[in-house]
């Protein structure tokens, strides 16, 4: 599913901000990327999302290695990627709804399935009956959740959230990882970036931790036999 | 090599092909080409509401658009009229003779008769000098003062129309006339006009290099435009790439937008062109009328009225792709 390979990535300033990173992630599996800030963590999701190439190493998503993959390849590799930010990033210009079907638009779905798949996903959040409505006007929690169903709503494979409980007391946090754990368990890899302790701790899932770029620990889940 | 030196060997098992992407939901080549047509519609009626959102700015960038092709435009049709106007006198190549004032009308006549058989000639017009006072006084307007002199002071003329408008031979002719003995002196009336023909053929020289300077205004327009357009969408242009869009699909509604800058600003030069030319065809019709001429003004051809607006959007939309090409680059997904 997602295999890095002795990644490394050094900045044109020098900096090295990933040091021979090596993890495989299978399908179906939730885990948690945790590290101080400047640890290495935004770089190894911009180097997933290909914002940013690697200095050396390889990464292998699905199966492919996005080493080869050209400039134009990239928006085909960001469609099987849905991600999650910390600051939602959705459009305040737009309904709930057509922020949710901006995916479905890019890639090119017929506009009757792109209802039906939006409705899905909204359903799955629980925000069936605010798509008429502007997210400004919903509360943090709900928009994080406008941003997951915009983020798996074509389905991809893989699941990046950056610290998607960042602005949310601990209640909602509960609920995002919810609907983490249920797109894991149908085969979702879900990758979630965090510095927050204490929610890694309620979970029993994997657990990568990496400190100035380099893999201190990988924490596999319990009885996991692994 | 013997057919059976190597035992045959199990083939490899086919690599199995994996379900490729099973749970990305796929999408037809035929699905997505109904989804491209879709987004252009979408995007050209997009960027059309987004114009008339921002409607102050929209109206000036289209009307500075406007006024830089009006003005090449509205001068080339301008020099186009002159041309036009001065085209029939080229056709009519003439020399003024003026006998000398003792010539009476009769032999004034006989000259002309004389002139009428010559080959270099196809025909002479005689005008005594009591129908040249006559014109004169209607054309000049100083009737009065012409009735005060005692005697008319306008010399016998005869008109000649030659067989060539080659202008060697026209020198010829004029000299040849002019040393005939009746003969006070003979004008080849064409100097001047070819003279405005060789300024016009500068003018419109002129207009071309404006035209060319003002096509880059244009786009020069369009590109700041487009840059502010793209400035204030940073945020969704950075969701569409994190979502997978193609940089054709994030270029798209720029395209249109200066497509239509560019079309809106052909169509309003337009305008300004066909509606300047009536407001001063009043004035230029009376004009010609006091010059006893047909002429009236013209206005843009239908060609030009076509073609104009179309070569508008066709400089907005190279505005905007130099714009989008430019900026659009520096806008990927950071926030991490």
């Amino acid at each position: 599913m997602i295999h890095f390979d002795n990644v490394s990535k050094r900045y044109a300033n020098g900096k090295e901000a990933l040091s021979n990173v090596s993890f495989r992630l299978p399908p179906g599996e939730l885990t948690f990327l945790t590290g101080h800030s400047g640890a290495g963590k935004s770089t190894l999701l911009k180097l997933l999302m290909m914002i940013e190439r690697p200095s050396s190493g390889d990464i292998m998503v699905e199966g492919e290695n996005i080493n080869h993959l050209g400039t134009r390849d990239i928006p085909w590799l960001r469609r099987k990627i849905g991600m999650v930010h910390q600051s939602h990033h959705l459009l305040f210009d737009r309904t709930v709804y057509d922020n949710v079907a901006l995916p479905l638009i890019i890639a090119g779905y017929k506009p009757a399935d792109i209802g039906k798949r939006v409705r899905a996903a909204l359903d799955k959040v629980g925000l069936l009956d605010k798509e008429r409505l502007n997210p400004i006007t919903l509360s943090g929690g709900e928009q994080q959740r406008v941003g997951i169903a915009r983020a798996v709503v074509n389905k991809p494979p893989l699941l990046l959230a950056d610290e998607p409980t960042g602005n949310l007391d601990p209640e909602l946090s509960a609920e995002i990882m919810d609907l983490f754990e249920e797109f894991a368990s149908v085969g979702v890899s879900v990758i979630v970036a965090t510095h927050d302790l204490s929610l890694i701790a309620r979970y029993n899932h994997r657990l990568l931790t990496l400190r100035e770029g380099e893999l201190i620990a990988d924490r596999e889940e319990d009885g996991d036999g692994a | 090599m013997a057919r059976n030196a190597t035992p045959m060997k199990p083939k490899p098992p086919k690599p199995v092909k994996r379900p490729a992407g099973a749970r990305v939901a796929n999408t037809t080549l035929r699905d997505r080409f109904d989804a491209w047509r879709l987004h252009h519609r979408d995007s050209a009626v997009d960027a059309i509401r987004r114009m008339r959102q921002t409607m102050v700015s929209t109206v000036m960038t289209v009307l500075v658009i406007a006024i830089a092709l009006a003005l090449p435009a509205g001068l080339s049709v301008l020099l186009g009229n002159v041309r036009s106007l001065t085209e029939n006198w080229d056709g009519n190549v003439h020399l003024s003779v003026f006998l000398k004032d003792d010539v009476t009308e009769a032999s004034q006549r006989r000259i002309a008769g004389e002139w009428q058989q010559r080959d270099d000639i196809e025909r002479v017009e005689v005008v005594t000098r009591e129908q040249a006072l006559e014109e004169y006084k209607t054309l000049s307007g100083f009737g009065d003062v012409l009735d005060a002199l005692p005697d008319n002071p306008l010399p016998p003329l005869i008109i000649v129309y030659p067989a060539s408008s080659d202008a060697d031979e026209l020198t010829q002719l004029k000299v040849s006339l002019g040393d005939q003995p009746n003969v006070d002196q003979a004008v080849l009336d064409i100097e001047w006009v070819r003279r405005l023909h060789a300024m016009l053929a500068v003018g419109e020289r002129v207009v071309s290099a404006l035209m060319l300077a003002l096509a880059l205004a244009v786009i020069l327009v369009v590109v700041n435009s487009i840059r502010l357009a793209i400035e204030s969408r940073r945020e969704e242009i950075v969701v569409v790439k994190i979502v997978g869009g193609t940089d054709g699909f994030v270029r798209r509604p720029f395209l249109y937008t200066g497509f239509w800058f560019g079309l809106f600003g052909g169509l309003a030069a337009v305008i300004l062109v066909q509606s300047t030319l009536l407001w001063l065809s009043g004035p230029v019709n009376r004009l010609s009328a006091l010059y006893n001429s047909e002429f009236s003004l013209t206005g843009l051809g239908w060609e030009t009225l076509l073609t104009l607006p179309v070569f508008a959007g066709v400089l907005g939309l190279m505005g905007a792709w130099l714009a989008v090409s430019r900026h659009l680059k520096d806008i990927e997904p950071q926030a991490f």
